[in-house]
Order: structure tokens, then C-alpha cells, then sequence
């Protein structure tokens, strides 16, 4: 089976995935290259920075933004341009908001099950939206991301419509046996959140890398070139686009949720159809062959924008231009250019 | 009753121009124009401007709403489509980059025109009464001239040359080519002609509702439910997918509170995709 997803992979003209099977262990460069972001990430960064609240707040949200687009990524690579990961990152912000205000329970109980309850609906929309491809994918999409607004505006008593829901409590403590493992979070110091973001974000790169590399991410590359040819080598195409629109929207949901803790709020104009626009662009401009394609965008932006206060006001004026010149210029994305002419994949680069 | 079926007629008219011109520019490209809404609220704020404060002849308005959409349509043509399908890689890129000219156009009128929501004075004053239906001389004449242009835009298509070659690109580009046509000429009117459309319906539009620079998505959203009912890049469905959208919006605004009707529109699209996803009209695909 992996064989015959091998070859139909390797005469790909692109050349974005031509990843001998020899390749899928981390090679020690990479292996050295993740350590390091890992390092900056865990260590140098809350060294340098942690004294300044405004950093450390900038880097969680670009941390868990680029989190969320790693779920878009995912379906990327089955080749479809979903435009709905706003939408599930309100389900998972509300899922969180409403667990924890309306019924106490407890943020560490509340993030995962925001994550599945995220991954179950994008199954159940995803499973006859996914027939669709292309435009057709995109446009309904884009209009998911508007239906899940309408939906959180329209709740009534249970989503508190346009009010949204505020006051929501901060992770608590978490022990085990009396044992203190993570302190309570407290509002004067972001780190905490930081620490968090960065641990979803580097449990999420190692998960999807993970994925990538196994049969399942050969799979899903194999939908993403043909998807008749797949089904004709008896691939389940239907089953295998539901799992990778599923782990896309479990990352959506994830990411809502933490946002949700962390700003105390969430209200229906929380994730708009920019913000899944937004998503789908970190992850061009990074690179769409590339693991890292997400982070390094969402990392580029959002930090050179923080920035540049000064043209704060014409952010999303320069996205746009950005985003033209980009596609015309630099269509395989940011880390295109520190791509040798063999064309091997460098999955780590920073 | 009757007040929705009026109501249903009007928005319906307005919306098969709308529906026409993504249409239009999705059949003969095959790009899925991301920026049709916000070329729609660029066509708005025109006739805002020149008719509503420097008091220029409504129609003179409307000609210029043509000529400004025609030359972004044209440029996003000449200068990004048309340098991206020689260099397209992935089949996402143009839709990347539909994506972008849409975000370029919406944050461009976002910094120019402000966020304010702006009307313009009726252009015509007066009420007709149809059973126990009112039917403002406004809105009618919104519609009439919606459909004088529906008209005429088939017409065009149908017996003109520009109208034949548009056609015979959207059937086969290589076939088209080899027949001497001038394919990227023709392309690059056809994606103006498209994006006059848009302009033109925000320009009719604006008559009725005003016009924000934050409605662009919203009438890009309607595009994409009317062409999805009615099957991408069939002509006859997307005058099918705009009157149905346009009574359907019309009922639902009557009987259900606000966003209501938008919330059931995207459920039951989601259904109908189910059971139909090549639309009411369109080719069965994949």
C-alpha cells in the first residue's frame, strides 16, 4: 500500500512533496533545528523577554494563532482551501465559556473536550461538504465561517447573543496527589499563557508532523493530486478527507478555546470570515510544502506588525498587498527561498 | 403576502446582476472572483460620491460606476490573473490570489471611503400600490433598470463578437485560441465586463440600503449561495439561484427576526450541497 502511494506521489510535477520514504525520520539537522526553536521558544524567549508583559503577549497570540493555521494546513495538504477555521475556533471558544462560567468546570477538563466537540461538528459538516472541491470548497466554507457567527449571535440564553459571554475565570491550578504541577494562573503575568501557548504549539508540530510522515499523511497527499486514482487503488477517500477536515477543526477548537481563557471573553465577532482568511494566509505565506509554512508566517506577521505600530492602522491593507505580491512573486511561500535546488524538503527551518 | 412577493421581485433583479457577474468571470476564467462583493460596495460608494454629494445625473453615475469597475476589472486581469495562470503551480494559487485582490479592494475603500454607512437622496420620489403591496417608485426604478441590463447583458453575449468569443472561452480555451481569437483581450473584458456588473448592482442598490465598506463580504457570501443553488458558471442557474435567494431572503425578513433568515439560508445550503453539490442547473462533476 505505502509503496503504490509512493510512486503516484513521486512523479508529482510539482516537486512540493518529493519526500523519499528514507526521509520521514526527522533527519538530525532537523531533529537539531527543532531543539533549537524549542529552546528559543521555552528558554531564551521568557529569559529576554519576560519581563516585558507586551512581548510575551504578542508571542502567545502568534503562537497560537500559528497553531490554529496548522489545522488549515492540514487541509491544505488534502487540497482543499478551507476557509471555515474561524468558525470552529468559535465553537471552541465558546465551548470553554460556557463550560466554565454557566457549570465550573475546570479549563484543563474544558480544552480537549473543546478540541473534540470542535473536531466532531467539522465531521459532521465536513462530511458532506468535503464532497465538494476547489471553489466549491472555498466558497462554502467561507460561508460555514458566517453561519457559525449567525449561529453564536442567535443562541439566546445560551451563547448571550451579540453580548457575548465575559468574566470568563482563568485556568486553576492543576496537582495530582497535592503536588502543585501547574500554578494558578494569575492576570499580571502573561508567561504562564505563554508556556501554554508554546506547548500546544510544539505538541502541534510534532503531532502534524507526525501525521505527515506516517501512511496517513501519504494518504492524504495522494487526495490532494488525484483523488479518482485514490480511490482507485482503494483508498476510503471519503473517510480520509473527514479525518484530516477532523484534526484540522480539533486544532481550530483548541486554539478558540485557549483565546477564550485568554482574553476573559468571546462574543459572535470574535472570529469573522478575515480571521479565516487570516489563517489560510499565514500558512500561504509561509509555505503550503511545509510544516513549519504556518508558524513561520504567523510568526512573520504577526511580530512585524506588533512592530510597526505606525502602520498598524494599514494592517490588513498590507496583508492584501502582501498577499498579491506574494502569489505572484514568492508562490511557494516565505520558506521557499532557503530551499536548495534538489529540491529536498527542509521541514524546519525557521 | 403580496408585500414579500414585491419585495422578493425587486432584490431578486438586483441580485441576478450580482449572480451574472461572478458568473460571468468564473465561466470564461475559471477564477471564483473572491472581490465580487467588494467591487459591488466600490460601485455603491461611486455612485455615492457623484451622485449623492457632488450632484451629478444619477445615470451619469451609473456610466461612471462602469468605466472605474471596468478598469479594476481589467487590471486585476491584465496584471495579476493573467501572470499567475502562466506561473500557477498549485491549483489554489489563483484563488490565493482572488482572495487577495478581495482583502486589497475591501481595506482600500476601508481607508479611503471611512466606516461610516452612507446613503444617497431617492432618485425618484413617489409610491405605487399593488393590491396591499407599496412598491416605492425607487425600488421600481431599481428593478427596471436591473432588468434592462439583465437584458441587455444576454444580448450581448448572445449575437455580439466579443459576446461569441466570451462564450467560446468559456467552452475551451485552447479550441478558442486556435481559432484566432485574441484570448487574453477577451479575458481581460470579460473579467471589466464582470466586474462592472457588481459595480453596477451596488450602484442600484445604494438607492435602497446605502452602502458601507464592510458589505463586501456579505454580497461576495450571496454570490457564492446564488451560484452554489444555481450551478457555478451555468448562466440560466444563476438567475435561478438569485430569484430564489431573493424571495427566500425576502419571506425570511418578513416572518423571522433579523439574522435568522441568514442562519436557515446557510443550513438549508448545506443540505441541498447533500443532495446536490453541483447545484439546481450545473453539470454533475467529480
Amino acid at each position: 500500500m505505502g509503496l503504490e502511494i509512493n510512486q503516484l506521489t513521486r512523479h508529482d510535477g510539482s516537486g512540493s512533496f518529493r519526500v523519499a520514504r528514507e526521509n520521514d525520520h526527522l533527519s538530525s539537522r532537523q531533529k537539531l533545528r527543532f531543539a533549537a526553536f524549542v529552546l528559543i521558544l521555552f528558554v531564551a524567549v521568557p529569559i529576554l523577554l519576560g519581563r516585558s508583559p507586551y512581548y510575551i503577549t504578542v508571542l502567545t497570540n502568534a503562537a497560537i494563532l500559528s497553531f490554529i493555521s496548522l489545522g488549515v494546513w492540514v487541509t491544505f495538504s488534502i487540497g482543499r482551501m478551507n476557509l471555515a477555521q474561524g468558525a470552529f475556533a468559535l465553537v471552541g471558544g465558546y465551548v470553554v465559556a460556557i463550560l466554565t462560567t454557566r457549570y465550573g468546570v475546570s479549563f484543563w477538563l474544558c480544552l480537549p473536550l473543546s478540541g473534540l466537540i470542535s473536531a466532531a461538528l467539522g465531521a459532521l459538516v465536513g462530511w458532506p461538504v468535503l464532497r465538494l472541491k476547489g471553489v466549491y470548497f472555498a466558497m462554502t466554507t467561507l460561508s460555514l465561517t458566517e453561519a457559525i457567527r449567525l449561529l453564536a449571535l442567535n443562541g439566546g440564553d445560551i451563547t448571550m447573543g451579540a453580548t457575548g459571554i465575559v468574566n470568563i475565570p482563568r485556568p486553576g491550578p492543576v496537582g495530582i496527589f497535592g503536588l502543585t504541577i501547574v500554578p494558578e494562573f494569575n492576570g499580571a503575568d502573561p508567561l504562564p499563557f505563554y508556556f501554554l501557548a508554546c506547548a500546544l504549539l510544539v505538541l502541534g508540530l510534532v503531532a502534524v508532523w507526525r501525521l505527515s510522515t506516517s501512511r496517513l499523511g501519504w494518504v492524504f497527499r495522494s487526495l490532494r493530486q488525484n483523488e479518482d486514482l485514490a480511490t482507485s487503488i482503494g483508498i476510503n477517500v471519503a473517510k480520509y478527507r473527514v479525518i484530516a477536515f477532523g484534526v484540522c477543526c480539533f486544532m481550530g477548537g483548541i486554539g478558540g478555546a485557549f483565546f477564550a481563557a485568554f482574553h476573559q471573553n468571546i462574543y459572535p465577532a470574535t472570529y469573522t470570515i478575515s480571521d479565516s482568511v487570516n489563517f489560510m494566509l499565514y500558512c500561504f505565506l509561509g509555505g503550503l510544502s511545509y510544516i513549519f509554512g504556518p508558524v513561520v508566517g504567523t510568526f512573520l506577521l504577526v511580530i512585524a506588525f506588533e512592530l510597526l505600530h505606525a502602520v498598524q492602522d494599514y494592517q490588513a491593507l498590507i496583508y492584501g498587498v502582501l498577499m498579491i505580491v506574494c502569489m505572484l512573486w514568492l508562490p511557494n511561500g516565505m520558506l521557499s527561498l532557503g530551499l536548495r535546488q534538489d529540491g529536498r524538503r527542509e521541514g524546519e527551518r525557521r | 403576502m403580496e408585500q414579500m412577493l414585491v419585495n422578493g421581485v425587486v432584490l431578486a433583479v438586483n441580485y441576478a446582476l450580482i449572480a451574472l457577474g461572478i458568473t460571468l468571470i468564473f465561466s470564461i476564467m475559471n477564477i471564483l472572483n473572491f472581490a465580487h462583493g467588494q467591487m459591488f460596495m466600490i460601485g455603491g460608494f461611486v455612485v455615492y460620491y457623484l451622485y449623492g454629494i457632488f450632484k451629478l445625473n444619477y445615470f451619469v453615475s451609473l456610466v461612471a460606476v462602469v468605466i472605474v469597475l471596468g478598469v479594476i476589472g481589467w487590471s486585476f486581469e491584465t496584471f495579476f490573473f493573467r501572470r499567475m495562470r502562466r506561473m500557477a503551480t498549485r491549483e489554489e494559487n489563483s484563488m490565493l490570489l482572488a482572495v487577495g485582490t478581495a482583502l486589497l479592494l475591501e481595506n482600500l475603500a476601508l481607508s479611503i471611503f471611512g466606516e461610516k454607512q452612507r446613503g444617497v437622496p431617492p432618485v425618484v420620489t413617489g409610491v405605487f400600490r399593488i393590491g396591499t403591496a407599496y412598491l416605492p417608485a425607487g425600488r421600481l426604478l431599481v428593478m427596471v433598470l436591473a432588468l434592462v441590463l439583465i437584458v441587455g447583458l444576454l444580448l450581448f453575449v448572445q449575437y455580439t463578437k466579443l459576446g461569441r468569443a466570451m462564450r467560446a472561452l468559456a467552452q475551451d480555451r485552447e479550441v478558442t485560441h486556435l481559432m484566432g481569437v485574441n484570448v487574453d483581450r477577451v479575458a481581460a473584458y470579460g473579467f471589466a465586463l464582470g466586474a462592472a456588473l457588481a459595480g453596477l448592482a451596488g450602484g442600484l442598490l445604494v438607492t435602497v440600503f446605502g452602502v458601507n465598506s464592510g458589505v463586501g463580504n456579505v454580497y461576495s457570501i450571496k454570490a457564492f449561495i446564488m451560484i452554489m443553488i444555481g450551478g457555478a458558471g451555468v448562466v440560466p442557474g444563476a438567475i435561478l439561484g438569485a430569484i430564489v435567494l431573493g424571495f427566500v431572503e425576502a419571506i425570511g425578513y418578513e416572518l423571522l427576526p433579523g439574522s435568522i433568515t441568514y442562519l436557515l439560508i446557510f443550513t438549508g445550503l448545506i443540505i441541498f450541497l447533500l443532495l446536490r453539490p453541483q447545484g439546481l442547473l450545473g453539470k454533475p462533476w467529480g
